[in-house]
């Protein structure tokens, strides 16, 4: 009979920890910002088909990198638990921080029992309120961990250089239209260079504080994000590397952006200026 | 295993159908309940009469808004056409309190699978999904709490409305042109059948379906018609290509107004041509 290898607490938590670390940091970044009407999220996926940010109730969106089976199941997971509250309950008693609960507590368990392989995820929930004060955006790691984060975020492979060059630039309350510049210009930000992601190649949606029906996710159409990421000369903003200011970068090209946005989609009510609707909200 | 885990059956991959999921998970959510004894039929409010029509380039519900109990009413004020997502409505005649939670249920079902998903369902898969929800219910109709949905949406593909009639073992019936469900639909449709055409305008069918509402009232105790003094109109809600709203009170009442003013000259509401043109 042989003995086993003694492997210490530490070593395990610790081998467990990189194996997941390693899985994400596989795969491409994904940022979240918070703008003045809610929150964005964007990531380069060039698959039209498989998202890697969703819609999980009126108010809650899930955004996620590593592995997709995994954060696939962790999404229709949450879409169930939301859905089955709303429908027992009310559709205002679904909320973001009960959802990053049972999320945290689910990879925290499978990340510390021995059973089963870490989850190589780290994932966003989002949460907008009536005002940009009450929006929430929570990151969760693969080892359970919750971070309450405030104005931005990144997540998945290159996080640090990506987030390093949010820091510098994020400025609060900016317009929809120069947070989705800034976020794809962090996206193709590494520290050797900055390159130009294709408009699609990108996933984009937000939460629209101003979208009318009650269900305020809807994702940021290719055709629209091209004409967004146009209305600047390349390197949005890239340039002129001011510290994070304080004053909102109110500038002129976007303010024309947003004008020849309005009413894009045909579908959507005018105030929410395009992109797809989702596709069946009930009204009431 | 923490118990504050998320259920391994949330996790599991499979069915997209919300309905499905609470059946496996929680059935006492659901609105059918196992038989008990005896005729049910009078101890809960009925919602009474829908009507539906179609016209180019879309399709229009309206409903009263009375609810009865026995020879009592129930509700001056209920609603009974509800929109089920941004492009398809459902109408409801019978046992009231069913008939609602039977409609959030589905509202939950098209919103769930479309986010599972990742697309809608096509029209005629929302009204077979209806249909497996009524038929879910035959007990309880059996007994007398029967619910029978009208269900009308806007086909994306054929691009016209459609409007779907139900039974209540679940029985699917795709109507052309107009029809009614409830106590007064039998009035309502007889009124349809005269005034109906199929290249009404929205304006002008909205008109049509508030007069047959007004003829199933004017014979049906169990039909509410408009209600002045309360300032209580039928709901109408509007489907087209560019998805369904329900129209203002306001636009309502001026139509209906209308179409009293008519009957103070004329009681029993416009004369057809006596040959067909």
């Amino acid at each position: 009979m042989s003995t086993p290898f003694y492997v210490s607490p530490e070593q395990l938590m610790r081998d467990r920890a990189d194996f997941a670390r390693k899985g994400i940091a596989r795969g491409r970044a994904l940022v979240s910002l918070q703008y003045a009407d809610g929150i964005v999220f964007a990531s380069e996926n060039p698959s039209a088909a498989l998202h890697k940010v969703s819609e999980i109730y009126d108010r809650i969106a899930f955004a996620a990198v590593g592995r997709y089976n995994e954060f696939e199941n962790l999404r229709i997971a949450g879409v169930r638990l939301a859905d089955m509250r709303g429908y027992a309950y009310d559709r205002r008693d679904v909320t973001g921080r009960g959802l990053a609960n049972a999320y945290a507590q689910t990879l925290g368990t499978i990340f510390s029992s021995g059973g089963e392989k870490p989850y190589e995820v780290e994932l966003f929930v989002g949460e907008i309120g009536d005002s940009a004060e009450d929006d929430q955006l929570y990151r969760l790691t693969y080892d359970g961990q919750v971070v309450d984060e405030h104005g931005f975020a990144a997540i998945g492979g290159a996080a640090e250089s990506v987030g390093g060059y949010l820091k510098e630039r994020y400025t609060q309350g900016a317009t929809l239209e120069d947070a989705i510049r800034l976020a794809v210009a962090a996206l193709g930000h590494t520290d050797t260079d900055d390159r130009e992601i294709a408009a699609k190649d990108l996933e984009v949606a937000v939460l629209d504080r101003n979208r009318t029906q009650p269900r305020k996710f809807r994702r940021i159409r290719p055709a629209t994000l091209v004409e967004i990421l146009s209305s600047v000369t390349t390197k949005p903003q890239a340039e002129e590397a001011k510290p994070a200011a304080v004053e909102p970068p109110a500038e002129k090209p976007a303010e024309q952006a947003a004008e020849k946005q309005v009413a894009d989609s045909p579908l959507a009510p005018p105030a929410d200026d395009g992109g797809d609707p989702p596709i069946a909200p009930p009204l009431d | 295993m923490s118990e504050s885990r998320i259920p391994a059956a949330f996790m599991t991959p499979g069915t997209s159908s919300f309905a499905d999921f609470l059946t496996a998970q929680s059935p006492d959510l659901l609105p059918r309940r196992d038989a008990v004894p005896g005729n049910l039929s009078d101890i809960a409010p009925h919602g009474t009469t829908i009507v539906a029509a179609t016209f180019p380039g879309g399709v229009i519900i309206a409903g009263d808004r009375r609810a009865t109990q026995g020879n009592l009413i129930a509700e001056r004020d209920m609603r009974k056409v509800f929109p089920s997502d941004e492009y398809s409505a459902v109408g409801i005649a019978g046992s009231a309190g069913i008939a609602i939670e039977l409609v959030k249920l589905f509202q939950t079902e098209l919103e769930h699978y479309e986010k599972i998903e990742g697309t809608t369902l096509s029209i005629e898969g929302k009204a077979s999904r209806l249909s497996a929800l009524v038929r879910g219910n035959l007990a309880m109709a059996m007994q007398g709490l029967v619910v029978v949905p009208l269900f009308v949406g806007f086909d994306p593909d054929a691009e016209k409305g459609k409007i779907y009639g139900y039974d209540p073992t679940g029985g699917r019936f795709e109507q052309t042109g107009y029809t009614g469900v409830g106590s007064g639909s039998l009035f309502a449709k007889g009124s349809l059948k005269k005034l109906y055409r199929p290249d009404l305008d929205e304006a002008g069918l909205v008109a049509v379906l508030i007069q047959a509402l007004y003829d199933a009232a004017d014979d049906d105790s169990a039909t509410g018609g408009p209600d002045l003094s309360r300032r209580l109109f039928p709901l109408v809600h509007v489907i087209t290509a560019d998805g369904g709203r329900t129209l203002p009170d306001a636009e309502v009442a001026a139509v209906a107004e209308n179409v009293i003013a008519g009957r103070l000259q004329r009681p029993d509401g416009p004369i057809a041509e006596l040959e067909a043109k």
